[in-house]
């Protein structure tokens, strides 16, 4: 196999994987439910990212022809990760989980469970 | 070389999974476990992927594209019902 | 009673399109069999469902549409090495923080993108929208500064959704 092709597959899967680790480490270890809330939506994404892109190169490079369809995973991880987000968020504050102590306008949770304005 | 990168994410993915196992066992309220699930959902799809490319094979694909939606569907389906304690109103 | 609307062979053409490129990925191939398929799915998918469909601001400038993809991903990327960096170090550090951002648009459609966006870039998840869709709730995770913070919002995301929109 061409080295190009390999360093870049190989870099991609780990640096992917990092992400994803990343991501599950922010869920293991954060304080509270709002800043666990922020790994597993942005790094683990992106981390998904990188290993369907080097999925792709890899079979793209293999069987000779431009592999596309793993597009669609990506795609649809990316649009779905922030509705779960916000779905857990909202329900997070219907359940009046406890919010870190030092949280900055924690009332502003109060006012955003009853969906008011500020 | 590439064997190698694979190994090393895998192994990264699979101590994720655990820690995503830790945090849903640990959670200290449902939306916690509900986050840890749709996580690895995620990382279950990474896993698949990583043996795919492993084995060479793009059979893997649709089981991957499945459990994608299956996850967010589900996800969204139990946020729905601890918010509101039913599905369909 | 509602007059029949007109019958339209492409009620919707975004949609259409989406479903023929959707299925030639779906199959990875673009063999003509598959494309004789994708164009009648893109027809009659649209035409059987166009009736459920909400009337929503439609995309006015292409142009804009693709700079502002980019100028999405870019920011994703600077997000994740910034909140990796944030979740390696000591929790004691984080100074997160809820924060109510003013929005000026009012669609439905743009609102949901605008929402997306700002969970997937730095540091910051949306958590909740006030009924009357004038705030955004948002959850940041290490705030340093509040005016700058909501400024940036507006300025790199809001601005260019509105001219997409033209609302």
């Amino acid at each position: 196999m061409e080295f190009w092709i390999e360093l870049i597959v190989s870099g991609l899967l780990i640096v992917g994987a990092i992400f994803v680790f990343v991501g599950s480490l922010g869920l293991a270890k954060l304080p509270d439910f709002y800043t666990r809330l922020h790994g597993p939506t942005k790094a683990t994404t992106l981390g998904m990212s990188c290993l369907l892109v080097a999925s792709m190169v890899l079979v793209t490079y293999q069987q000779g022809y431009l592999s596309l369809h793993e597009l669609l995973i990506g795609l649809f991880l990316i649009i779905t990760a922030p509705v779960t987000a916000h779905m857990l968020a909202k329900t997070g504050m219907h359940h009046e989980l406890d919010i870190l102590e030092k949280t900055e306008n924690k009332a502003l949770a109060e006012r955003a469970k009853d969906r008011m304005a500020p | 070389m590439l064997s190698t990168a694979i190994l090393v994410a895998t192994t990264l993915v699979c101590i994720s999974l655990s820690l995503n196992l830790w945090r849903l066992f640990l959670g200290p309220s449902r939306p916690d476990r509900i986050l840890a699930l749709d996580t690895m959902y995620i990382n279950s799809i990474a896993l698949i992927l990583l043996f795919g490319v492993a084995a060479g094979t793009r059979l893997y694909f649709e089981a991957a594209l499945l459990i994608a939606m299956l996850g967010f569907v589900s996800t969204a389906a139990m946020c729905k019902y601890i918010l509101r304690g039913d599905l369909i109103e | 009673m509602k007059a029949q609307p007109r019958f339209r062979l492409l009620p919707m053409p975004g949609h259409s399109f989406l479903l023929f490129i959707v299925w030639l990925l779906l199959n990875n191939t673009v063999a003509p069999g598959h494309l004789v398929l994708a164009t009648f799915l893109a027809i009659a998918i649209p035409l059987m469902t166009s009736g459920m469909q909400d009337p929503q601001p439609s995309f006015q400038k292409p142009f804009a549409i693709i700079r502002y993809i980019f100028v999405v991903i870019g920011d994703i990327i600077a997000a994740n090495f910034e909140v990796a960096l944030l979740v390696i170090g000591p929790a004691k550090l984080l100074k997160p923080a809820f924060v109510a951002v003013p929005v000026d648009i009012e669609h439905e459609l743009p609102i949901t993108i605008l929402a997306s966006t700002v969970s997937l870039t730095p540091g910051t998840v949306s958590a909740e929208i006030s009924e009357d869709r004038q705030w955004l709730y948002v959850h940041v995770l290490n705030l340093s500064d509040e005016e700058e913070l909501i400024t940036s919002i507006k300025q790199r995301y809001e601005r260019p959704l509105k001219e997409i929109f033209q609302c």
